[in-house]
């Protein structure tokens, strides 16, 4: 790896702050939504925002003192939170994912997933064509075979399912 | 001896030739699912749950489900060592205290060694861990079935202060994550009222957030991203194991069979006590350093540093099914998501289960003594396989085990939203464990969390909302004020060191 790709691209102090600051904002929505229902205690026992009231609150204190001790936190001891060229192996996974995520809804999951698991292995792998087919193709078969034969349990089906009659 | 005669008849059900086809089916599963990154015990578990859900309608069907799902649990928990070995990645994270001391074993050209002293210790930890099932679980259920909703409110917040005061992570950051947990398992409907809480005016979140979706994110593609950062190919040691050298080893375990006890113990306690298989292997492989005549070697390849971890994982990982049968309390992420699977096919876990399902209960118990045997002689000789497939590359793995997980989470409710927020658990899942939030109490609070809730409502009706029910007896007050202890116990930790520090 290059000098670059050692790089940090975050630091560890930020993505601490980031998270608690997260944590906390999430904390403050239930608390929020609680207060909205009711937090308080009726003729007929506790109200339905009395228990998530106080775990929002919870969540808002402990992330309160997260974040106190992230920013409080010393600089020469900042380690990384991740490299860049970890961060660039990391997205090169997540974007294609979500890609493919998005396409399962289009579709149907067979052929996002032989789509999906043929663009990994010639983009990563660098494998012969014939070999991406099979790897990719035959995947989406098995599990055509398992899960809709054997098991019986329906996944998501797109056109070209519907084109060949398989729904 | 009624235990004797309710495990006998336990043996028949689970030694039917089905139920012992699907104990080698799910070990099979497990050890592929231990070894493989992404996948573990609870995540591979909760993919394979919805699988089971035809299965378990049949008469005694939902024996057969267990038996197959605990089966996979037991060889996750077998195959973690492998790749711990071979490869000096644990693939599961209560396998890492095993790569100090076998990764050096298998360096050193003794992968065999190492390899049968951690499947013969996993064998051990689980069976004394299922000696203690067999006769400590029908004494907590009697006593259980007396528990009333203060009781399990208390159980419940003894296990999650538990988590507080035993982690090894910050204590604020396993309480904001136990917290997230708890207010995840709050969106939805609300079970008294029946008031929408948290769903903003979104249909998707009506049903509230699936602790199997998010076992499946923040584990499996959590997992991955983690993986990935060490780059693409794993290099690791070649596995042999021939007849001889399980042999040899054998003839040296006996050597250690106090560290093996003292490890066990450990495993056992702290699988019951929720802190799970990850701890105690830490804690026993301490232990075992401390008190073993060659305790300064150990790092360089010791094989008693390989029996400590692996018998106290093993105990741990097995005796964690304990609270969860008896009380209905897990105490790992595994024995949660079976817990989930329990009450998916209709079953009440907690102390009226060994009262209405004898055979369901026994049976189980039973499929873990054979689960066990079974797990062993696979590992044993089928090491090679395994290890073979940690060999196929990176960039045909990882997507097949995404592809996998995306599966998992849209069988759990048909929906295409479930398979959205496995991205989300996924990035958290990541960011959590590089800045060390703990994941299992998230994950437990998820499941458990509507039940907790419950039972601390009830209980403030009964008392008219009146906190110091959870005092009113001596039972109840032992167990809350445990609870309260085991929550304080950083910050009494901290005080104590300070007093030293500054005296």
């Amino acid at each position: 790896m290059s000098e670059g790709e050692n790089r940090p691209a975050f630091r560890h102090k930020s993505a601490e702050i980031a998270v608690a600051a997260l944590f906390f904002l999430l904390g403050a929505v239930v608390v929020w939504d609680s207060v909205r229902l009711g937090a308080r205690w009726a003729e007929d026992g506790p109200q339905a925002g009395y228990v998530p009231f106080y775990i929002g609150l919870i969540v808002c204190l402990a992330s309160a003192v997260n974040l106190v001790l992230a920013v409080l936190s010393k600089r020469d001891g900042d380690k990384t939170f991740v490299q860049v060229g970890q961060l660039k192996l990391v997205l090169a996974v997540l974007i294609p994912s979500t890609i493919y995520v998005a396409l399962v809804g289009w579709t149907g999951i067979y052929v996002a997933s032989a789509l999906f698991i043929g663009f990994f292995m010639r983009w990563l792998g660098k494998y012969p064509w014939w070999k991406v087919a099979a790897v990719s193709i035959g995947n989406s078969v098995a599990f055509f075979l398992i899960f809709e034969i054997w098991f019986k349990v329906p996944l998501p089906k797109g056109p070209l399912e519907a084109l060949l009659g398989l729904n | 001896m009624d235990e004797i005669q309710s495990l006998i008849q336990g043996f028949v059900v689970a030694l039917s030739f089905k139920n012992l086809a699907l104990m080698f089916v799910g070990i099979v599963l497990g050890v592929i699912i231990g070894v493989l990154p992404g996948l573990g015990g609870a995540n591979g578990v909760a993919i394979l749950l919805p699988l089971t859900f035809s299965m378990a309608q049949t008469p005694g069907g939902t024996t057969s489900a267990i038996i197959l799902l605990s089966c996979i649990y037991w060889g996750a928990l077998f195959g973690g060592a492998i790749t711990s070995i071979l490869f000096n990645i644990p693939g599961e994270p209560w396998s890492v205290a095993t790569t100090f001391d076998g990764y050096p074993l298998a360096q050193q050209g003794r992968a065999g060694n190492a390899l049968t002293a951690a499947f013969t210790s996993s064998f051990v930890g689980a069976l004394i861990a299922v000696i203690v099932i067999t006769f400590l679980s029908p004494v907590v259920a009697r006593f259980a079935l007396e528990f009333g909703p203060p009781e399990f409110f208390a159980v419940y917040l003894l296990t999650f202060c538990a988590f507080v005061g035993m982690s090894k992570e910050p204590p604020f950051k396993t309480l904001a994550s136990m917290m997230l947990g708890f207010a995840l398992a709050a969106v939805g409907t609300d079970p008294v009222t029946g008031a929408l809480r948290l769903t903003f005016g979104s249909t998707a979140l009506l049903s509230g957030f699936d602790f199997l979706v998010a076992v499946i994110g923040l584990f499996g593609i959590g997992e991955i991203l983690l993986t990935l950062e060490e780059g693409l190919a794993f290099k690791g040691a070649a596995a042999k194991i021939n007849l001889r050298v399980v042999l040899d080893t054998w003839k040296e375990l006996p050597r250690y069979w106090l560290t093996s006890l003292r490890s066990a113990a450990v495993g056992c306690f702290m699988g019951i006590v929720p802190g799970g298989a990850t701890p105690a292997s830490f804690m026993s492989y301490g232990v075992a350093r401390r008190f073993s005549p060659n305790g300064d070697k150990f790092g360089t390849g010791q094989v008693e540093g390989v029996v400590a971890p692996e018998t106290a994982a093993h105990a741990a990982g097995t005796s964690a099914l304990l609270p969860m049968l008896t009380l209905g309390v897990p105490g790992s992420p595994t024995a949660a998501v079976l817990l989930g699977g329990l009450l998916i096919w209709g079953l009440q876990p907690g102390p009226l289960l060994f009262v209405e399902q004898k055979d369901f209960v026994w049976g189980l118990i039973a499929s873990m003594y054979l689960g066990n045997i079974a797990g062993l002689i696979v590992v044993l000789t089928c090491v090679p396989a395994f290890a073979a497939i940690l060999r196929i590359p990176f960039s045909v793995i990882a997507p097949i085990i995404i592809v996998i997980c995306a599966i998992g989470s849209y069988t759990v409710h048909n929906s295409n939203f479930d398979v959205w927020m496995m991205m989300v658990f996924g990035v958290a899942g990541y960011a959590f464990k590089k800045l060390s939030y703990p994941l299992a109490p998230l994950v437990l609070a998820i499941v458990l969390g509507d039940r907790a809730e419950a039972s601390f409502r009830q209980a403030m009706l009964y008392s008219q909302g009146d906190m110091t029910v959870f005092f009113s007896n001596t039972l109840v007050g032992t167990l809350t004020g445990l609870a309260l202890f085991l929550l304080f116990w950083p910050l009494l930790a901290w005080l104590v060191r300070r007093l030293r520090a500054s005296a």
